[in-house]
Formats: structure tokens, C-alpha cells, sequence
């Protein structure tokens, strides 16, 4: 069974994917919901506009976008430099880097599933609970977010997947640096490109296996749950 | 507690143009659809905003366009029952009840038993919305809405998704709630059996106007107020007491100031009152006693009004005893009779008539004990 313990290069790469796509996930959680709230809510002129550059990353090839990410938010990019010497973060070949351009490959994602669950909510049930006395703030918080949590656990799952996956946004942005921005799918693509990296390829590919479809688990039975409990109407 | 509105709204090619004012009791808005009904009840809700004019319930301005007045729908306290219930899915029958008290302040669990008594539904608070039936589902959108404490309740066709039984097993509670709840009620319908059950003011719209307003037992009897489609449903309204039941033959015997009627069987106490409406179609006129008739309810009276003729159609107005019933004959008869004011008639009512849609209870008060 030797052949199945993960050397530490190995863990560290399984720790760095956990993190980035946990930290991707929480933190494009606010923006995609307000961005779910305003595609499917709001009436404004250059919607579609909108709504076409955020689902870019979804069609552009990974190496595109992380070259963008590279150009404007590396160290000497327009973004990065402001970011760099204001704020003192930079993301450029730094674990951040890899979250944000999990986040950003995500987003597309978890913005798409939200929104239709929020365009599936009845909108009459709102109405009703502000006869009832609720402000929009409550109706939001009683009504409509119960209502659409279906559609966000399956936005922030698909994001996290996504994040975990990433592999061309990442290692354009931000190279592939042992310990600090190789995530499991850099790992192994370097472990291919090494004499005896095979086994190693193997293990970290039932790890991804394994993290897959325990994120498929869970939002099914998250699904299900939710189902029984709303019923259908 | 009086509802006054007073507003103009365009909708496409549709303007409405009303204003009334619905005081104590249940009020009810009755017209064809597309007459405007919901239209008002929502700019009395607050979902809707008129182009123009003013809503006052109880005092209080809600809506006053002209000095940019406009409550929002959640605090005017306003109860909606909506044709469709609306119950939130996610919440329990119990947490659905809840929802309004919890944004009203103050109120008791005296006040939360009593609804829920009232409405029959103790049994059904751990359910959830989906495992109701339509008519529980409404009962529980009833009470929803007076628990939120509202200074009105407004319901919009609640009835009219259901089907005749589970209507049947409703009525009885919004008659309950009428008499003895004091929150005045505007109740939209298109359904004439239900307005001259329940209604004690009869607004009728038609194309955006007020076509007629004032207590219903009036209202019912003046058939060309009525939209067209209503007049097949329209007439008298009776206040009477069960006299006495014949099982043999399945009546009952009700007693008016007019005189006897005898109906199918009601499972009512002998005393109970009951408010019967006779449709001026059912009405037979004799100007001799009848004999040799099927029909079994004779009762006297003299023609009061011969009214206008309406194609080949006259409404008379015959006065028995004090109740006054309005017949809809042709005037062929009128005038082979020779029907005329002040003239003694016969008047002729068919048991079967009455159906279970023309019998219910009536108002508290509405019936004096020396009557």
C-alpha cells in the first residue's frame, strides 16, 4: 500500500487547493449573489453588456484569461502597481493569485446558478409578505433567500469545483511554484512532465476523484433536503 | 374603521375611475372581470400606484397623489387574501400564521387562539403549505392575514380557485368573521351567489366605474344596475327563521315577514336564521289564487313598481307583507295581465329554486327578534 501515501510535496499541493478554492468560493459569494440580484432584478441600460463580460471566462480559453489577469493586476500592470503600492497585496505568483483567478474562472458559475433560482422565485410571494408588514430588507431575508438557497449552495459548489480544477488561468497568472501557487491539477501536470511522476499523477487524481464527488454528494443531499422541506406547490 | 378611495389609473386601454367608500361590515366589489376590481384592491394594498387620487382608511391618508402621498404596502396594515393563497412554501402553517403578528406590534395569543379557532384550523399548524388542500390552504391565507392585525382585510376572489364543496366549506367562516370581527372587509368577487351571501354593502363595477352602490339587499333588486350577466342570478334577499323541517319530503319550512317559504332541506336549528335569495326570474304572478300548481310557495302581495322593460324583459316589484320581491317577467304578461301599481297578485315561487347558493346565514342584527 506504500505507493498510496502522499509524499508532503504532495499534501501541500492538496492543503494550497483546499485553501484556494475556499477562499475563491467565500469570497466571490457577496459579489455573485448581488451580481445574481442585479441580472435577474434590475432593469438598466448595458444588462446584456454585462452580463457578456462576466460570462467571458466561461468561453475564452484559461490561458487568455490568465494572461489578462497577468497584464492587469501583475506587479507592473495598471491595477497590480496601484494595488501594490497603495495596499501593499499583490497577487502575482502568490497563493492569492491562484484564488483569484479560481474566483474569477468560478464566477460565471455560481452567478449563473443564482440567478436562475432568483428568476424562479414568485415574486407574488414577496408582494404577499409586504402586506403582511415585512420592509424589503425582511421580505429579502425571510422570503427570498430561503427560497433561492437551493441556488446558492449550487453556485458556491460549482465555484468551488471550478476553483479546484483551474489549471490554465492559474499557471499563466501565476506560475507553478511548489508550495506556494501549485494547486493539485499544476501538481500534476508537472508530476507528468517528471520520469517517475506517474504514481504521484495517480494519487493526486484520486484525491480529485474522491473531493469531486464528495462535493457532488453533498449537493445533492443539500438539494434533496431543501426539496422536502419547500415541497412541491 | 371606513375605507374611502377616490382614484384615477390607466392601464393600456383600460381606465379606471372610481370612487366609493366601504364602511363596516363586508363590502363587496362585484363585476364582471376586467371591471377593475383587483386593480383597486391593489392600490388599496399598496401594490399599485393610481395616476391619480386618494385612499383614507380610518382616518389615516394612505395614498394622496396630488401632495405625493404614498404609504408603502408594508405599513398600512392592510390584510390581503389573495385568489391564490400565497402561503410561503418554505414556512409551516403555523410559522405562515405567524409571519404578519411577528412585524405587527402588540397583540396576544388570546387574539391568535381566537382566529385559529374561528377559522377551524388548530389541527393543521405543524403542516407545511404543499400537504394542504385548496380549501385549508385559503382558510390558513384568512387567518395569515388577520393575525398581521389590519385595520382591513381585503379579499380578492378567495373562493375562486376552488370548487363548489370546498367553497361551501369556506363561506361559513368568512360569515363568522363578518359578524363578529369589527375589521371591515372588501371582498372582490364576479359571483353574485357569493356577493348576496356575504355582502352587507354591494359595489358594482363595470368598465373601471362605479355602476352602482348601497346596501345589497337594494342593489340585488334593481336588476338594471346589474351587469348584464348578473341578471340571471339576481333578486330578492330574505331575512327568516327556520320554522320547521318535513322529513318526509326533505324541506324545510322558513318564515319571512312575507309569509312561508318552503325550500329543500337545511340542516339548520329550528329559530336559526337564515337569508334566502329569490331570483327574479323564479318568480311566477298570478292575478287569482292558483290552483292545481306544482310550484308550492303562494305568497300575497300588491305590485309596488312596474320598471323599465329591458328587450322583451320588466322587472315588478310586489310588496309582501313588508319583504319586497322583485319579479322578472316579459311584457307580454305585464300587460295581458294588466299588471299595475297598487294591483293585489299572487306570487309564485318554485321550491327547487333555492339551491344550496341561495340559503346561507345572515347578518347579525340583520333580523330583529320582533321581526
Amino acid at each position: 500500500m506504500s505507493w498510496l501515501t502522499l509524499t508532503p510535496e504532495e499534501w501541500d499541493a492538496i492543503r494550497l487547493s483546499l485553501r484556494v478554492a475556499s477562499v475563491a468560493m467565500v469570497t466571490t459569494l457577496p459579489f455573485g449573489l448581488a451580481m445574481a440580484l442585479l441580472l435577474a432584478r434590475g432593469r438598466f441600460w448595458g444588462k446584456s453588456l454585462l452580463s457578456g463580460i462576466i460570462h467571458l471566462p466561461l468561453i475564452l480559453p484559461p490561458v487568455v484569461t490568465g494572461f489578462l489577469l497577468l497584464v492587469l493586476l501583475g506587479r507592473k500592470g495598471p491595477i497590480g502597481s496601484l494595488l501594490d503600492d497603495h495596499l501593499g497585496i499583490v497577487f502575482s505568483f502568490r497563493w492569492t493569485g491562484a484564488a483569484l483567478a479560481g474566483a474569477v474562472m468560478g464566477f460565471p458559475l455560481m452567478v449563473r446558478a443564482m440567478r436562475l433560482s432568483i428568476e424562479a422565485v414568485d415574486r407574488r410571494l414577496e408582494s404577499a409578505a409586504g402586506t403582511l408588514g415585512a420592509s424589503p430588507p425582511w421580505v429579502f431575508l425571510t422570503i427570498t433567500l430561503p427560497l433561492i438557497l437551493p441556488g446558492i449552495v449550487a453556485g458556491m459548489i460549482l465555484a468551488f469545483a471550478k476553483a479546484m480544477g483551474e489549471f490554465g488561468a492559474t499557471i499563466t497568472f501565476v506560475s507553478n511554484i511548489p508550495g506556494e501557487t501549485q494547486t493539485v491539477p499544476s501538481a500534476i501536470y508537472a508530476l507528468t512532465q517528471t520520469p517517475d511522476g506517474d504514481a504521484g499523477a495517480y494519487r493526486l487524481t484520486l484525491v480529485s476523484i474522491a473531493v469531486s464527488m464528495a462535493a457532488l454528494i453533498a449537493s445533492e443531499w443539500l438539494a434533496r433536503r431543501v426539496d422536502r422541506r419547500i415541497g412541491p406547490e | 374603521m371606513s375605507v374611502e378611495i377616490d382614484i384615477g389609473h390607466r392601464l393600456g386601454a383600460f381606465t379606471l375611475e372610481a370612487r366609493l367608500s366601504a364602511p363596516a361590515g363586508l363590502t363587496a366589489l362585484f363585476g364582471p372581470s376586467g371591471s377593475g376590481k383587483t386593480s383597486l384592491v391593489n392600490i388599496v394594498a399598496g401594490l399599485l400606484r393610481p395616476d391619480r387620487g386618494r385612499v383614507v382608511v380610518d382616518g389615516e391618508v394612505l395614498v394622496d397623489i396630488e401632495r405625493s402621498i404614498f404609504v408603502p404596502a408594508h405599513r398600512r396594515r392592510v390584510g390581503y387574501v389573495f385568489q391564490e393563497g400565497r402561503l410561503f412554501p418554505h414556512l409551516s402553517v403555523r410559522q405562515n400564521l405567524l409571519y404578519g403578528r411577528w412585524f405587527a406590534s402588540g397583540g396576544n395569543d388570546r387574539d391568535a387562539g381566537h382566529i385559529i379557532d374561528l377559522l377551524g384550523i388548530g389541527a393543521l399548524l405543524d403542516r407545511r403549505p404543499a400537504a394542504l388542500s385548496g380549501g385549508e390552504k385559503q382558510r390558513i391565507a384568512i387567518g395569515r392575514a388577520l393575525l398581521a392585525k389590519p385595520r382591513i382585510v381585503l379579499m380578492d376572489e378567495p373562493l375562486a380557485s376552488l370548487d363548489e364543496a370546498r367553497k361551501a366549506e369556506i363561506l361559513p367562516y368568512i360569515e363568522r368573521l363578518r359578524d363578529r370581527s369589527r375589521v371591515p372587509i372588501v371582498y372582490v368577487s364576479h359571483s353574485l351567489a357569493e356577493v348576496t351571501r356575504l355582502a352587507t354593502t354591494l359595489i358594482v363595477l363595470a368598465d373601471g366605474k362605479v355602476a352602482a352602490t348601497g346596501p345589497t339587499d337594494q342593489i340585488m333588486q334593481r336588476l338594471d344596475l346589474l351587469p348584464p350577466s348578473a341578471r340571471a342570478e339576481a333578486g330578492s334577499l330574505l331575512e327568516s327563521r327556520v320554522e320547521s323541517h318535513d322529513d318526509a319530503f326533505a324541506l324545510t319550512t322558513l318564515r319571512t315577514r312575507a309569509g312561508t317559504f318552503r325550500v329543500p332541506r337545511v340542516d339548520l336549528a329550528i329559530g336559526h336564521p337564515v337569508r334566502i335569495r329569490v331570483r327574479a326570474r323564479d318568480i311566477i304572478v298570478a292575478t287569482s289564487a292558483p290552483q292545481g300548481l306544482s310550484a308550492i310557495n303562494t305568497l300575497r302581495g300588491v305590485v309596488t313598481e312596474i320598471g323599465v322593460a329591458d328587450g322583451p324583459a320588466v322587472d315588478i316589484r310586489i310588496d309582501c307583507a313588508g319583504d319586497i320581491l322583485v319579479g322578472r317577467l316579459t311584457r307580454y304578461s305585464v300587460e295581458t295581465l294588466g299588471l299595475r301599481p297598487g294591483l293585489p297578485v299572487y306570487t309564485v315561487v318554485k321550491s327547487v329554486a333555492f339551491d344550496r347558493r341561495s340559503i346561507g346565514a345572515p347578518m347579525q342584527g340583520a333580523f330583529d327578534e320582533d321581526a
